[in-house]
């Protein structure tokens, strides 16, 4: 028999009896920071493939939803701080070796980017928008003129974001369900997946819509590989990451997992979305509901479940 | 200079005085501790094994927590201290979901607070609040750069341990066995 206690007492708030300092606006900021991401990517991506009137709703009218989306995510990972007056002092310095300075640094970037991108395409929504100002016209020709340009700045930028949402994750050694790095390519792939999402259910052309149902099933593809593979590692490794992935597969967080983030985050919109392709008659926005659903569920219950995992000693 | 603390298993009696002198010496807020005793029993009565520890940051020469910290608010000081300076702490949590020993807490007033070793005692040249109240003197601190210091001498004839050394933190509390 063996037996630990604190016998000075020990209930830190946050902290013990497991540490939870991280609550809904860490997982509502990765989902929104990822959905960005995915939007961003595929604007991107068609505009520099040159296909930016065939595929118009993922170049030019999806993209206005990212700024919005980037704010309301800036604003959960505001709250989330808990000494708010100082929140500039991210903006001082530059430390590469912290994943949190990098997604500081990233959305300073990513954000303006994304609004420069909608004043590109003002006019798919505005037809008679004016700048009114000189200054404005000139810097938008300006900008005008280098727009592949930064459609490749753009595209790198999105998956340095689309990374970082995993990598926040997959820095801290003392969780050890996080401590994996495949949750890198995990969380770009949920958050591409949940970008294509987003047009599929905005696009109004049929052309589009099923690309962006293919896109959707192979990247759901990908993020099942992936999870295969984070279970592989996770078993493979020390006791601490055995205990870690048995969080899912017997633990307290199986049944959500395998529940909201596969089974109707994954699978059923894959089989959903097949059957589409084949050419059912299935309404569009179920498939892509339920990627949105797993995508945000997924950050949940990956939030909550690592600061659950630590060592033990 | 590399400070460092040292803490006698054998001698500990997991009194608690060490949790009070902080508590009150560091003015730390009603609810919370910077150290702690972790009490472990082995065994079936009557044959046990009891072991006492007196734990607090383990103040890593290599820190997670110093790592990951957005702002350069968590800091090395001398003699490879780990500090927070609260005026550039955002309270993100980053290092505080960084510490394996989960050794740091959100102060109410927003920061992210921690031991200090007693920092402010020990360039007066005093010993951390812990260490001098310490009625059984089993715990030591000094620098391990000074051969002829109290814990550089009493780490080469004790056998001792670290807590997680897997964890590649390089802690710097010895637990003596």
């Amino acid at each position: 028999m063996k037996e630990e206690i604190f016998s000075s007492g020990r209930m830190n708030p946050m902290i013990d009896p497991t540490l939870h300092i991280w609550h809904w606006h860490i997982p509502v900021y990765l989902f929104l920071g990822g959905l960005a991401a995915g939007i961003l990517f595929f604007a991107a991506l068609y505009h520099i493939l040159g296909k930016e009137n065939e595929y118009k709703t993922a170049v030019k009218i999806a993209p206005f939803l990212v700024p919005f989306i980037l704010v309301i995510g800036l604003g959960a990972l505001f709250l989330d701080l808990s000494h708010k007056i100082y929140f500039w002092r991210l903006y001082t310095t530059i430390r590469l070796e912290s994943p949190m300075s990098w997604g500081a640094w990233i959305l300073m970037f990513i954000t303006p980017l994304s609004i420069i991108w909608c004043a590109f395409n003002i006019r798919e929504l505005f037809p008679k928008w004016d700048w009114k100002f000189k200054v404005v016209i000139r810097l938008e020709e300006f900008l005008r003129s280098y727009k592949t340009l930064l459609a490749w700045f753009m595209l790198v930028a999105a998956v340095i974001l689309g990374v970082y949402t995993g990598i926040l994750f997959s820095a801290f050694n003392a969780r050890p369900l996080w401590n994996t790095s495949i949750l890198g390519p995990l969380f770009l792939a949920s958050g591409l997946s949940a970008g294509a999402a987003v047009i599929f259910l905005m696009s109004r052309s049929h052309k589009e819509k099923l690309l962006f149902a293919k896109i959707d099933l192979i990247v759901i593809g990908v993020e099942l590989f992936l999870i295969v593979h984070l279970f592989m590692g996770l078993l493979a490794s020390t006791q601490v990451q055995i205990d870690a992935a048995m969080l899912f597969l017997g633990g307290p967080y199986t049944a959500s997992f395998w529940i909201f983030v596969v089974i109707l985050g994954m699978l059923i919109p894959a089989i959903l979305e097949i059957l589409e392709l084949r050419g059912a008659k299935i309404p569009g926005f179920i498939p892509a509901f339920l990627v949105l659903l797993g995508s945000l569920m997924f950050r949940f219950i990956f939030t909550y479940a690592g600061q659950f995992s630590s060592w033990t000693y | 200079m590399r400070y460092a603390m040292a803490i006698d298993t054998k001698k500990c009696v997991g009194c608690s005085d060490c949790v009070v002198a902080c508590q009150t010496e560091n003015n730390v807020p009603i609810g919370y501790c910077r150290d702690w005793i972790v009490e472990i029993t082995e065994g079936v009565y009557p044959e046990l094994r009891l072991e006492n520890r007196s734990e607090r940051c383990n103040h890593c020469e290599s820190s997670p927590c110093v790592r990951c910290c957005p702002t350069g608010a968590s800091h090395y000081a001398e003699g490879g201290v780990v500090l927070v300076t609260p005026e550039k702490c955002i309270g993100c949590g980053a290092c505080i979901t960084s510490c394996p020993y989960d050794a740091r807490y959100p102060h109410p007033d927003g920061y992210v607070d921690k031991c200090t070793f007693c920092l402010h005692r020990v360039k007066d040249g005093l010993k951390p609040a812990c260490v001098s109240v310490c009625p059984t003197k089993c715990m030591y601190f000094g620098d391990l750069d000074v051969p002829n210091s109290e814990i550089s001498k009493i780490l080469k004839i004790r056998k001792y341990k670290t807590l997680i050394p897997e964890a590649g933190t390089k802690p710097q509390l010895y637990f003596l066995e």
